[in-house]
């Protein structure tokens, strides 16, 4: 056991002859395609997938057996008791009781919920006899797509196509009624664990314990030379001593021991607050505490009995520090717990170093779908009150802009901070995200920070049994703590083990320790995503198996060498040999997982050539550092950070293709491009995600320069015969939804056919598009206020039992009608019923647009533009090969941008045209600028991408030459026709008589205070007085100039004369004004005098 | 003489940028347009022309820029030709959006002389004179003759892909006399139009006019017309060796060529017509004094890439004919004032 002796050996004996070292190690081709096997085996979306699995495959059988048994006051004889639960497989009921099978896109089109039945088994008194059913229906499960009870699961592309549903869809959603709903990550902070803080009062020590029965928060800190515990149970603080005694630990020896052996000066003021207090023993403490508890407000039957001396020890038991398990009111874990607790408090203050950071990254853990959806199969609700825990939004609307906007949305973390709260701390980009999250994917804004996305390779663990980790562990020499004493604690030989937050016990050979456990982690004895790591300053040893901690993948590097080869790639390449899926690597201990902490404990190197005799680890790909969004950005590397952080905001706007399946669909809301191109230049996470399968853009030829004035502003000049022949067109869907319904008193809606104009016996124009059954016909062209559905609908339908038979119901019109000044399509028409068995039609409706003036456009460097001006191609410059370009760019989008990323873009893509091949930008490596240059001269042209254009319109050569070539544009979904608006007169709203607001309402454009202000300054009166009154609502009023009220036709009501009213005018809201404060009995009188005096 | 300010105007090929030289002579570009000169030192002269593609490149020698620049605008959007304009859907139940298969019926070039066709005004019915009607029926079924084990599509089902050879002529009036069917139809047949599976069926009425470039590409006779200024490459001082190879490779095929003069190898300028003007020389920081670039500002290459319906010649003279149109209606309007 040498090797694990406290004397520290040389590098040489540690680590063998360094000459072995000076030899470069080579590098491991393609070892990058292990990220496609991950990808394989774990897919983008596998976090959801994995949690929702052992949610209703194991948690919900925990939770059902937790709280099997239903006892019965009146007769205590009686009994329920559930045996088992059972999540079905999602079906639908068709009535009369059957049930059919369903498939996630059927859900979709008929407003459905895509849910299974949960089945119980049971087991009850009747009589004097036990009773056992099975299979009884309790209720109905959402079941997330593609996961183990899903229809989609396993299934070949065949197969999926058969369902209509697209095999590039990642899962990992639910559909309810008919919408697609995201359970969005949400990032906590860590629970069970001891956290050293600077709180207002100076350092603290913050432990929220979390079990299934208890949640509570324990506070240690520091006061007037004294060290308190708070907890929300006991009203005040109390000085840790009393507390260490109500444990138990009477002797004050026994205290100083647990807590600080070495050092009594600061610990001996808490122990005096004992003596002030007269606290000598177990049972004085736990009297002392009874007096501080917190007064319970529902007092019960068995709660009365206790005293506050047991009740304060059943607190002391159950729910201070909850996570430390005390049986029999043995408190000397945690006690020990506690002492430690202090420990650390005075160590903080001490040396600041000790104090943790709050917003680094292994003191956060993340909750998915499956633990959100069983807090809610326990208690039935998300907003827990009782521990002040608001959950909003946690739920989102699958965002199906783009294939780009649905993935981004199931990588994406909620933070559970305000968002308003202006604090830099947990927004800031943590060292110790590095490889978990995107450092380039967060919004800007309010959210800029908190709302985080997953890279490329993160998983996220799910909780794993314990158990084998604590045989393991007392295997490899850990001690209880509870036979060690106090002493062990502090002396500098021994290490503290935790699992989960929890105190293990002691260890002399540490390093035995977390060999061994790394050993049979990499044997696949113990779980692959189990954790252990070192704390040194703190001689701690933490274990950990829970669920929601960020891991990656790493290859394991042994005496610096990478255990995975090349060989092993090919192999697994070809699929000969054993190691074929990337299980297997993890099987055979090539490469394993490590969780935040251990990563940080870790010496990992990104490349070979970085590998020292000390490295424990090597990167898989440095690109799998971005995110799914950031993965697309060519050469992300040279551009500025803030760039890539617009892209990848923008690439969720981006219009192109949202899945095979979209054709299928009727969305409220679907844009795609008529003609999608994948890009030229890719990245290795397009493949990887298949983007481009899914492409959302075209390659343009664009050409940086300047052009007509008309491109100030990142303005950009497209070419019209490029829009002629396609480019940038698109296809906008809009749906429009009607419902038939029932009423109470048998009466229903219903669908009628166009009716037709008696006089000329011709269906009237805005039936014109009806077919005989009501509903429109696909392939026509609908125009505004025209008819889609003819619908009727019973005028009375509340009153039950008042039915008046079929034959006399009245009906009024309520049919669905097109509102939009553009004409649309009508692409399909469909008719079905919903989970309410009432009738659904849905009509999808279609409009193609091509580019126009004002329409955004964006490229993938977070350089957005919108049209403005698009040229014949008769005036577009020309090179000489006779190319146009599609797009002209000024280039003083470019310095201050610094997108040097386009710059090698535009290169890389020309020579990827001229040598007909696809070129990689890819983070932190593609394609060489040098090489592509030498690409571009084999082919004759200039090696810096520049080529001589002539004028269009002059027809002579320009004196610059012209940085030209294909860069990938994006159309973005902000198009002016759905933006522009002007009005003239319009309609106002009733009460006021002001101009309606809002495009939708074709509103008016408001003059507000500011505009106000500048016509105010000018002096323009008589101009405000137009805007303000004149075209708004100017309003003539008769006014009594004897009693100063407002008069009605040239009558003062209250002077019952004519005499004294004269017209004047003023805006409406102020005759409102007036007439208001009447109402509430206050009289406004108006003096008028003569405009001349 | 000075090897770039010779009677030519030049314009020089810069690291950076392009400059222009100082004739020795008054050249064309100083000189105000006078039909008689013009016509004395136009020149015109074919060096290929090929029939598929239908492509041309003839070089103009002393005409004005601004002239050549009109004549390579009109061949763009004032030739007029035949093209698709208007779709009659009976029936489609292909995937494929009635739009977008309209739109991508009016792109496919079209044969026919549109000098035989007026332009059609817009609310007039179609005649003989001034529209072409095609028809596009097809309906992709299951292929039962083939065996049945095959899982290609080519197999499996019949019309899965409807080409432009599918597309069919309609004669109107007198048209079958006027005209042969070979002369009338689609250019290319092999343009991939929809693709389709059993079910689908299109039936379909095109409807072909007159129009410009400028109103739509699609009327546009050429792919692309355009013109590029003669290079000229000289060699200031002897380059050999090494360098020699150097100096070839910074150039496209067949501009340098090398020569063995006394056991040494030397190069000279073969033939710069055909240089892309890449301007890799500069690259050599020892060769960049070694060569002058430079292009002849009145000698234009053009190139005529024909879309097929007019030969790139027949395209060259309308374009003349509708620049001379312009000039007497332009002239006949000063008249009227």
């Amino acid at each position: 056991m040498g090797e694990y002796s406290d004397v520290k050996p040389t590098v040489k004996e540690e680590f063998g002859d360094p000459v072995l070292y000076s030899k470069p190690i080579k590098e491991i081709e393609e070892k990058w395609k292990l990220v496609p096997a991950f990808l394989k085996v774990k897919g983008l979306v596998k976090q959801h997938i994995d949690s929702f699995n052992y949610f209703i495959n194991v948690e919900i059988k925990k939770i059902v057996e937790a709280n099997a048994k239903v006892t019965c006051d009146a007769d205590p004889l009686f009994y329920l008791k559930y045996t088992n639960v059972y999540v079905g497989t999602p079906d639908v009921d068709e009535g009369f009781n059957i049930s059919k099978s369903v498939t996630p896109h059927e859900c979709r089109l008929r407003d459905m919920t895509y849910s299974a039945p949960i089945t119980v088994d049971i087991e009850y008194i009747k009589g004097n006899q036990r009773v056992s059913k099975t299979g009884l229906l309790i209720g109905r499960m959402p079941i997330m797509l593609r996961s183990s009870n899903c229809v989609l699961t396993n299934k070949s592309e065949y197969e999926l196509a058969k369902m209509n549903e697209c095999p590039l869809d990642p899962g990992g959603y639910f559909v309810v009624k008919g919408q697609e709903k995201v359970i969005l990550i949400q990032e906590q902070l860590l629970k069970n664990r001891m956290i050293v803080e600077e709180s207002k009062f100076g350092i603290q020590c913050q432990v929220t314990s979390s079990t299934h029965e208890k949640k509570s928060r324990t506070i240690v800190f520091f006061k007037g030379n004294k060290y308190y515990m708070s907890h929300n149970s006991f009203t005040d603080p109390i000085a840790v001593s009393i507390i260490f005694k109500a444990m138990g630990l009477a002797s004050d020896q026994e205290i100083c021991q647990y807590v600080c052996p070495h050092d009594l000066s600061k610990f001996t003021p808490t122990l005096e607050e004992c003596h002030n207090l007269e606290i000598y023993t177990q049972e004085a403490a736990l009297k002392h505490l009874g007096t501080k508890l917190v007064a319970k407000r529902f007092v019960t039957a068995a709660s009365k009995v206790k005293t506050p001396v047991d009740e304060a020890r059943d607190l002391l038991a159950t729910t201070v520090l909850a996570h430390v398990p005390v049986e029999q009111f043995d408190f000397q874990t945690k006690a020990i717990y506690l002492a430690l607790m202090v420990r650390r408090v005075m160590d903080a203050q001490s040396s600041r170093k000790a104090i943790d950071d709050r917003d680094y990254y292994g003191n956060k853990r993340l909750e998915l779908a499956g633990s959100l959806l069983s807090l809610m199969f326990e208690d039935g609700n998300w907003t827990i009150k009782r521990f002040r825990m608001e959950r909003q939004g946690v739920t989102q609307v699958l965002s199906r802009l783009s294939y780009i906007s649905a993935l981004g949305m199931m990588t994406r973390i909620n933070s559970q901070f305000e968002k308003t709260r202006k604090v830099s701390g947990p927004r800031s980009l943590q060292p110790s995200q590095w490889g978990m999250l995107c450092p380039s994917d967060t919004p800007e804004g309010e959210a800029c920070g908190l709302v985080k996305n997953l890279a490329l390779m993160t998983h996220i663990t799910t909780e794993a049994d314990e158990y084998p980790l604590i045989r393991l562990a007392t295997n490899t020499g850990v001690q209880k703590v509870t036979f060690v004493g106090g002493e062990a604690l502090h002396s500098p030989t021994h290490y503290i083990v935790f699992l989960n937050g929890n105190i293990l016990g002691v260890v002399k050979q540490y390093k035995y320790l977390l060999d061994s456990f790394r050993m049979w982690r990499r044997a696949g004895k113990i779980s692959q995503y189990t954790s252990i790591y070192l704390n040194k300053s703190q001689r701690c040893i933490y274990i950990s198996s829970d669920g929601g901690r960020l891991c990656r993948p790493y290859i394991i590097v042994e005496n610096g060498v990478p255990l995975v080869t090349s060989t092993h790639i090919n192999e697994m390449e070809k699929g000969i040999g054993v190691l074929r899926s990337f299980e297997d690597f993890l099987h055979h201990g090539l490469i394993e997982f490590l969780d935040v902490n251990e990563e940080n404990d870790s010496f990992i190197a990104c490349y070979e050539r970085d590998i020292t005799p000390q490295t424990t680890h090597l990167e898989i790909s440095t690109f799998t550092l971005l995110g799914v969004c950031a993965g697309l950005i060519p050469y992300p590397h040279h551009n500025q950070s803030p760039r890539n952080t617009y892209q990848c905001a923008m690439g969720k706007q981006a219009m192109g293709t949202i899945g095979y399946n979209q054709r299928n669909r009727i969305d409220t809301l679907l844009y795609s491009l008529v003609h999608p191109q994948a890009p030229i230049v890719k990245t290795k996470t397009i493949e990887l995600i298949n983007f481009d399968k899914l492409p959302a853009g075209q390659n343009a030829t664009v050409a940086v320069m300047s052009y007509s004035g008309y491109d100030i502003e990142d303005a950009l000049i497209i070419n019209k015969a490029s829009v002629d022949r396609g480019f940038g067109r698109c296809l906008v869907y809009r749906n429009s939804k009607c419902v038939l319904k029932r009423y109470a008193n048998q009466t229903f809606d219903r669908v009628q056919g166009p009716l037709v104009d008696p006089t000329s016996n011709k269906v009237v124009w805005k039936h014109s598009i009806l077919d005989s059954d009501g509903i429109v016909a696909p392939g026509e062209m609908v125009e505004n206020r025209q008819v889609l559905v003819n619908k009727s609908a019973p005028v009375s339908s509340a009153v039950p039992g008042t039915w008046a038979g079929t034959s006399n119901v009245e009906y009024k019109d309520v049919s669905a009608s097109y509102r939009n000044v553009e004409p649309s399509y009508i692409e399909k028409v469909m008719v079905s019923t919903n989970e309410e068995d009432s009738g659904l039609i849905k009509i999808l409706l279609r409009q193609t647009r091509r580019p126009e003036i004002g329409d955004k456009f964006s490229s993938r460097h977070g350089q957005k533009g919108v049209v403005g001006l698009v040229v014949e191609q008769e005036d577009m410059p020309f090179n000489e090969y006779g190319v146009c370009p599609d797009i002209i760019m000024n280039p003083h989008g470019f310095p201050s941008r610094m997108t040097v990323g386009k710059l090698i873009e535009l290169l890389a893509g020309k020579a990827g045209l001229v040598e007909g091949k696809f070129h990689y930008g890819t983070a932190f490596g593609g394609s060489k600028v040098q090489d592509v240059s030498e690409e571009l001269m084999k082919h004759g042209f200039n090696y810096q991408g520049k080529d001589i254009f002539y004028s269009g319109i002059t027809g002579e050569p320009l004196e610059a030459y012209i940085y030209s070539g294909p860069v990938y544009y994006q159309k973005l979904k902000h198009m002016v026709q759905d933006k522009m608006h002007a009005r003239g007169r319009g309609p106002r709203a009733v009460l006021t008589r002001q101009p309606t607001e809002g495009r939708s309402r074709d509103g008016g454009l408001r003059l507000g205070e500011m505009e106000r202000d500048c016509l105010i300054g000018y002096g323009a009166s008589m101009m405000l007085v137009e805007r303000l009154m004149v075209s708004s609502d100017q309003c003539e009023v008769d006014v009594c100039n004897n009693c100063g009220r407002l008069g009605y036709c040239g009558w003062c009501n209250s002077c019952k004369s004519s005499g004294h009213v004269s017209t004047i005018t003023m805006p409406y809201a102020c005759k409102l004004l007036l007439t208001e404060l009447q109402a509430m009995n206050i009289t406004a009188r108006l003096t008028l005098t003569h405009y001349c005096q | 003489m000075d090897q770039v300010n010779d009677e030519n105007p030049r314009i020089i090929l810069g690291e950076h940028k392009i400059t222009r030289n100082l004739p020795t002579t008054e050249t064309i570009l100083d000189q105000t347009f006078n039909i008689k000169s013009f016509k004395k030192s136009l020149r015109i002269v074919i060096v290929r022309y090929t029939d598929t593609p239908l492509e041309m490149e003839f070089d103009i020698i002393g005409m004005h820029p601004f002239l050549a620049n009109t004549f390579r605008r009109l061949m763009l959007s004032d030739v007029p030709s035949m093209a698709v304009e208007k779709v009659h859907v009976y029936n489609n139940t292909s995937i494929i959006q009635d739009e977008v298969l309209c739109h991508r019926l009016g792109l496919i070039p079209l044969r026919a002389d549109p000098r035989m066709f007026d332009y059609r005004s817009n609310d007039s019915e179609g005649t003989e004179q001034d529209t072409l009607e095609f028809e596009l029926k097809i309906k992709c079924t299951w292929n039962k003759d083939e065996n049945k084990d095959s899982s290609r599509v080519d197999d499996m089902y019949k019309n899965n892909n409807v080409y432009s050879k599918h597309i069919k002529w309609l004669p109107i009036g007198n048209q079958s006399e006027t005209y042969k069917p070979a002369d009338v139809g689609p250019i290319d047949d092999d343009i991939l139009i929809a693709k389709m599976r059993p079910g689908h069926e299109l039936d379909l009425k095109l409807i072909a006019v007159k129009g410009i470039g400028r109103d739509h590409a699609k009327f546009s006779p050429v792919a692309t017309a355009f013109y590029r200024l003669l290079p000229d490459i000289k060699l200031t001082r002897e380059v050999e060796g090494e360098a020699a190879e150097r100096l070839k490779k910074c150039f496209s095929p067949g501009v340098i060529g090398l020569r063995h003069k006394e056991g040494r190898t030397v190069a000279v300028v073969e033939n710069s017509r055909y240089d892309s003007s890449s301007r890799n020389i500069f690259r050599h920081d020892d060769l960049k004094d070694a060569v002058i670039m430079t292009k002849i500002q009145d000698h234009f290459i053009f190139s005529i890439e024909s879309v097929g319906a007019m030969p790139p010649d027949i395209i060259f003279t309308e374009a003349v004919k509708i620049l001379r149109n312009k000039c007497v209606s332009l002239l006949e309007e000063l008249e009227q004032v």
